[in-house]
């Protein structure tokens, strides 16, 4: 299990950390990201990357939680 | 609903509509008034804005263009509509200042944005192809900073109020160019007379046009920048394929107005000066990407509440007043007694070209972050 808190931070640093996660392979990875847009990227980038994404909605935040597929 | 049309705007075939928009929209204001090959620039309209204001008084690029306005509270509106407005402020906002104003002296070296670079190749100047491989050299040197941890920090929740005051100053431009009152003699408000500034196509569909792209764009995430940098970066052509239609579109649309001129020299409003159209893109491209967007983008951005985007703006409006008031813009070539001429750039243009160059890479190389490791 590991953690990116990408919360406060702009494309493209989130989705560059949220790649090195998926590259270091401590699955389950959970990603925080407070913008649609931002959960949009990382959704996108983590398919092509072969992972499954399940979105959990905080308030204005969101969990992404990825899996490998 | 919302929720299906996010998954639309979000998935490649959003993104490829927005830019079909751009690339009808643009040659299409083109028609209605717009300069040659500007029927959208984002870094020439803030410029026309800066000299309405009179921050500069080059006086045939003096015009308050409403398309800016228009992207701002068009990206607001959207904003809103899908829950996705969200104030947030204070990510190195000085740096972003100091970016935008070298963007723009980069692009008004150049005579034109990416978005222009992009309208330009569409209508036939190959000057463009410069422009585009200086816009994607500057781009792939940001990238490298961003591989290297280079990060402008977190930028904190703030206040709904931070959010709107670039719309309300957008609102107040809106108002200036509505009312357009004098302000003393010989003063602003200034409307250029001859030269670029003083084509402009009508008020209301100006507006229109900014406020439809400025939706769009804001749904789908359109940058030019981003099209590239993704590509570079992580092989990712999502927005390309929004840029690249923009630019097929307005081809096509280009040819049915017959507004297209294959060539290089004496292209409107344009210089074939090679090195500084490639130089002049490539530090617009590496400010871009240290910014984190094209300067249409940083509108959106502005427009959905971001104050560090709205900063980047400021600063490209303070440095096009640099830019004319100091001689540094590119003068486009000219035929003076029959003679063709090719324009270019001062010297004290080339120096703050390089001067620029000099000041981005100072800023990527010092603000990296040390990554802890994941």
């Amino acid at each position: 299990m590991a953690t990116v808190d990408a919360r406060g931070l702009s494309c493209p640093q989130l989705v560059i950390l949220a790649r090195k996660a998926i590259e270091a392979g401590q699955f389950p990875i959970e990603v925080l990201v407070d913008s649609v847009t931002s959960r949009e990227n990382v959704r996108r980038m983590a398919e092509k990357a072969g992972c499954s994404v399940a979105v959990n909605e905080m308030g204005d935040e969101f969990s992404l939680t990825l899996t490998r597929r | 609903m919302p929720q299906r049309l996010t998954r639309f705007f979000a998935s490649r075939k959003g993104i490829i509509l927005a830019g079909a928009v751009i690339g009808i929209v643009a040659p299409l204001l083109q028609k209605l008034g717009n300069p040659k090959n500007m029927g959208i620039c984002v870094a020439c309209f803030e410029r026309d804005i800066a000299g309405g204001l009179g921050l500069h008084r080059a006086a045939v690029v003096q015009y308050l263009r409403p398309e800016i306005p228009g992207f701002v509270l068009g990206a607001m509106l959207a904003a809103y509509l899908f829950g996705e407005f969200r104030a947030r402020a204070g990510s190195a906002p000085i740096v972003r200042l100091v970016l935008g104003a070298f963007a723009m002296i980069g692009a008004l070296a150049f005579l034109g944005c990416p978005w222009r670079a992009a309208l330009r190749l569409a209508g036939g100047d190959l000057n463009a192809i410069l422009g585009l491989a200086g816009l994607a050299a500057g781009i792939a040197l940001g990238v490298q900073f961003l591989k290297s941890g280079y990060t402008l920090g977190r930028a904190p929740k703030t206040y709904a109020a931070v959010g709107w005051i670039m719309p309300l100053l957008m609102v107040g431009l809106l108002l200036l160019r509505i009312l357009a009152p004098t302000f003393c003699k010989d003063g602003p408000i200034f409307f250029s007379a001859s030269g670029p500034g003083s084509l402009h196509a009508p008020l209301s569909i100006a507006l229109i046009a900014g406020l439809l792209i400025g939706f769009l764009a804001q749904r789908t995430r359109f940058c030019t920048m981003g099209s590239i940098r993704d590509v570079i970066l992580m092989r990712d052509t999502h927005l390309l394929s929004g840029f690249g239609t923009l630019i097929l579109v307005a081809v096509i649309v280009n040819l049915i107005f017959g507004h297209a001129r294959l060539g290089l020299a004496g292209q409107p409003v344009a210089h074939s000066n090679h090195l500084w159209n490639f130089l002049g893109m490539a530090l617009s491209g590496l400010a871009f990407a240290l910014a984190g967007g094209c300067p249409g983008r940083q509108l959106f951005l502005a427009g959905e509440g971001d104050g560090d985007a709205a900063v980047f703006v400021l600063g490209m409006i303070v440095g096009a007043g640099f830019s004319h008031n100091f001689a540094l813009a590119g003068s486009p070539d000219s035929v003076a007694a029959g003679v063709a001429k090719v324009g270019g750039l001062t010297p004290f243009g080339q120096g703050a070209v390089l001067l620029g160059l000099v000041v981005c890479l100072l800023i990527g190389f010092t603000m990296r972050e040390q990554r802890k490791e994941i």
